[in-house]
């Protein structure tokens, strides 16, 4: 499958995106913000970084940029859209997922390795898990820190919308294991149609052996509508 | 016979977290204070002060307008409130 991986003014791991989705057997192509052209056929993918600088709110500036008319249409067609980490901020901002990402609890920018679970494998980007399995993904934000209403917290878990809790080592959906204070321990959530994610660990960080681990694959080829286990 | 004046507004839009989200940077002002030996400040919030100047006088509509931007862009509705505050003058 094809993916436009978007590069806003400050992304940062656009780069790394293409060169996962490439390792992985996909296509991949990088689109300037300032671009309005998403094909019917294509993945989106709003990669990690600071876009604006944060200026304002993390994701606040680049909601406005011209690409996102069309990834708004993508989705609303059903394309695939991955937001991590800023892009995951940028999805909120925009509206095509609940919530927002706010400060860190404890303050600190956390970059280091995170334990997430997978909560349902029903969705592409789960598909290739099993309900529980955890996974070991890298993590790096100080604006993490999921916020929603609690109507939209029970409406998420009703809907089995909540896909990446984090847990401790021991796979426990606990305080300690959760990074930033995020309400429910959520890392990543997808839509009501389930064709858009959002999650703040770099599933593009962990796709080969020698970059220390190999658990991102599956979301990466989940997201491509690779079948199950590779 | 000078240059006629274009008559301007000011708007100013105060921009806070909502009660139930924990301001984390306000905390660790509160506990730097606490630091600095200042005794009851009970607790910080930070928020942000944006100004905007606006050519053109009250018109009808220029709230509502700044209502909308203060919504859509200035604050996050999801965590945050918004003042808005609107005299003459640039």
């Amino acid at each position: 499958m094809r993916f436009a991986v978007v590069q806003f003014p400050g992304s940062n791991c656009d780069q790394d995106c293409v060169h996962a989705l490439q390792v992985l057997g996909q296509e991949a192509r990088l689109v300037w913000h300032g671009e309005t052209k998403i094909d019917p056929e294509e993945g989106v993918i709003l990669p990690g970084g600071f876009s604006y600088g944060d200026y304002l709110r993390c994701g606040a500036i680049a909601r406005f940029s011209p690409i996102m008319k069309s990834v708004k249409q993508a989705a609303e067609r059903g394309q695939v859209v991955v937001g991590i980490c800023n892009g995951f901020q940028i999805l909120c901002e925009a509206g095509l997922l609940p919530g927002a990402l706010t400060r860190n609890e404890g303050l600190h920018f956390r970059c280091e390795p995170a334990w997430i679970r997978v909560e349902t494998p029903a969705s592409r980007f789960t598909s290739h898990y099993g309900t529980g399995e955890m996974l070991k993904i890298p993590i790096a934000h100080g604006e993490g820190c999921y916020r929603a209403s609690p109507e939209i917290l029970q409406e998420l878990e009703a809907q089995q919308r909540v896909l990446f809790r984090y847990c401790n080592a021991e796979g426990q959906g606990v305080r300690d294991g959760n990074p930033n204070g995020s309400s429910h321990n959520i890392a990543g959530i997808c839509n009501d149609r389930r064709n858009v994610l959002g999650l703040m660990p770099h599933p593009e960080r962990c796709c080969e052996v020698e970059m220390g681990g190999v658990d991102g694959r599956g979301i990466l080829l989940g997201a491509a509508g690779v079948g199950r286990k590779i | 016979m000078g240059i006629p004046e274009v008559p301007m507004m000011k708007a100013i839009v105060t921009v806070t977290l909502k009660p139930s989200i924990l301001d984390p940077q306000g905390e660790a002002v509160a506990h730097a204070l606490n630091h600095m030996g200042v005794k009851g400040v009970k607790s910080v919030r930070i928020g942000k002060h944006i100004e905007l100047e606006i050519e053109g006088g009250e018109e009808k509509g220029l709230r509502a307008k700044l209502e909308e931007i203060s919504k859509e862009l200035l604050s996050n509705p999801v965590m945050e409130n918004f003042h808005l505050d609107l005299r003459a003058g640039g």
